[in-house]
Order: structure tokens, then sequence, then C-alpha cells
């Protein structure tokens, strides 16, 4: 986390905040709409603000808001807010080995600060987790500096979004910045053939079951991509062999 | 800004942000688990892409649930600009950019 001096004096606090700020505008503009539309949901000031607050996770946010201002039952919420995390679980397993040499409460808060995006930017410079203490402080270090890039650019937006809901259009499609960052950071991950076949057919899944409920579709499009390729991998070693 | 704060919500909120914890701590909120099996290991490297890829495309080709029934969509636009500028300056914020200032003119421009 950046409370630890020993991270933020690091070099690789400032390598992970650098590769960071690029998708700076994307996550301005992203936590600003989610800003506006949890407060256009109908949620008071107070409650909108606590989420954005605490809660820090976009999707999650979006779909929670209009739940609990129809008085959905209070597990049906909270289930929601799981689904659409579920992602998350899949990032936690990969990420386990990186943190496993931290104590616990160091473990905890640099998990609930590693968004999507900073995840894949630490997965992508780190292939491997580091097997010396010097390694493990570097990567250590990268994380809490893009983690902490990444919350700066989020919340002061998100918060501003809450606020300004009144004045700001949800019509101007201002949101669509973080879509083309999501977008640019797919394009950078698509670096062999197999992961090109990986992101087409979750797509195609992600949308054929798009009418699965708490957006289920993506976990099951992740599941069947990541089965798809690893098939092929499969059938490519018969081959060989 | 409308409506008064209940307690109930309160705690629901709470509940949630704890649920972001727990689901972005899972597999090492306890010291206890096995190592990750070599099939797992090697499937990870298949899965940001394709959960980026499951995020992203439902929000460039549908729309209301349903996949677009026209190309008159400024996001097509949009995110085929982004695209073509990514793999030729390799550069995430100029993909914003290049994305945005071929939306933007679309989508309010002509109410695409």
């Amino acid at each position: 986390m950046f409370l630890k001096r020993a991270n933020r004096s690091h070099p690789e606090f400032r390598v992970g905040a650098s590769e960071m700020w690029p998708q700076a505008p994307g996550m301005v503009a992203w936590g600003l709409m989610t800003g506006v539309a949890m407060a256009k949901s109908g949620m008071s000031l107070f409650e909108s603000l606590l989420m954005t607050l605490t809660v820090f996770a976009g999707s999650s946010q979006l779909a929670a808001a209009p739940l609990l201002t129809v008085d959905a039952p209070a597990w049906v919420i909270l289930a929601t807010g799981f689904c659409v995390n579920l992602r998350f679980v899949v990032f936690s397993l990969h990420l386990r080995p990186y943190l496993m040499h931290l104590p616990w409460l160091e473990r905890i808060s640099h998990g609930y600060l590693t968004t999507d995006m900073t995840y894949v930017m630490f997965t992508r410079r780190f292939a491997h987790p580091g097997d010396t203490p010097e390694a493990q402080n570097a990567q250590e270090a990268y994380l809490a500096g893009s983690n902490s890039a990444c919350w700066i650019s989020w919340m002061p937006a998100s918060v501003t979004g809450v606020v300004l809901a009144n004045f700001i259009p949800t019509t101007w499609g201002l949101g669509f910045a973080g879509i083309l960052c999501l977008i640019g950071i797919l394009c950078s991950l698509a670096s062999t053939r197999l992961r090109i076949v990986s992101a087409v057919v979750a797509a195609m899944v992600a949308i054929t079951t798009y009418q699965l409920p708490f957006k289920l579709n993506i976990v099951v499009a992740i599941a069947m991509a990541v089965f798809a390729c690893m098939s092929i991998e499969k059938m490519r070693r018969k081959v060989a062999a | 800004m409308n409506g008064s704060t209940t307690w109930e919500t309160v705690a629901i909120i709470l509940g949630l942000a704890a649920i972001t914890v727990i689901t972005r701590c899972f597999f090492f909120l306890t010291r206890k688990s096995a190592s990750l099996p070599h099939w797992a290991q090697r499937g990870l490297q298949y899965a940001p892409i394709a959960a980026l890829s499951a995020v992203v495309l439902p929000e460039v080709l549908m729309t209301q649930g349903h996949l677009l029934a026209t190309w008159m969509d400024a996001r097509l636009f949009g995110a085929a600009a982004g695209v073509l500028v990514y793999f030729w300056r390799r550069d995430v914020l100029l993909t914003i950019v290049a994305g945005m200032a071929v939306y933007l003119p679309l989508h309010l421009g002509l109410g695409w």
C-alpha cells in the first residue's frame, strides 16, 4: 500500500503510477459517469457518497444502485454485488503467489485496491511472482503505485459526479471514454494468437448469454474462452507429439 | 437530492464494500489452501483478456440487451478508431483521445 514508506520510495512505485497515468482520463470520465448514474438512480446524497467511498467497484455500484432504490431484499443486492465481482475471485487466484509473503492486513489492502486495470497491468509487467525479497519488494511497490494512481483518478471524479449529477446529462456519453480505455488495454493484451481466440470466444459468449441474471454472462464467457484455448493447446500438443 | 437515509441501506452499502474486499482477496484471505494445479496456472494467461473482452464487447455491440440493428452507432466508429490508433501508436491515452474525437461528434452532432 502507499501507506508503507518502503513502497512509496521504491523506484517501481513511480513506474506503476506512470504506467497508470495514461488511463487516468478514461478513469476520470468513467468515475464521473458512475457517480452521476448512482445519484440519478434516486439514492440520497449521503448514500451515494458512502457507496462511492467504500465500495470502490464501478460495475457493482452501477448494478446495486437501482436495486437499492426499489427496496430489493438485502440478500438479492449483496448476491448481485458478489456475482458482478466474480471476475475478481479469478484475479485473486492469480495474484495469490505474488502477495502471500505479506502480512494479512497488507495483503487485504492490496487486494481491496486492485481493479481490473491495475490487475491487468501488474500481471502483464510481472509474468511470474518474485522469488527473491528484492523482486517481491519491487512487485509490491509497482502494484502500490499503480493502485494509488488508479484510486486518485477514480475517486475525486466519482465524488464530483455524485455532487454535480444534476448538471451533467448522461446523454453526453462521456462514459464511453472508460470503454475506450478498456479497449486499449484489451489490444495490449492481444499478444498471442490464442489470446486473440480467447477474446473472440469470450465476446461471442458474453453477447449470446447476455440475458443471464447478475451479469453471469461475464463469468460464463471467461470459463468458455479459457476452456476453448486450453483445448486448442492440448490438440496442438497431440499433433506435435 | 431526494430520499432519507435508512440504517438498513447503510448496512447494505457496507455489506457491498465487504463483498468488494472478499471477492478481490478471495484466494489470499487465509493462508491455507494448496498451490495451483499446473493446468489452472496455464489457463490464467487467457483469463484477463477474456474478462475484458466479455465486459467491453457487449458495451460496444449491444444496446438495451440486443445486438445493434444499425451501423449508424457512434460507439462502433469510436471503438474502431480506438483500435486502429492503438495498433498504430501502442498508446492507451491516444486510443482514448482518438476514439472520443470520433465518437463525440457522431454522438452529439448526428445523434448516432
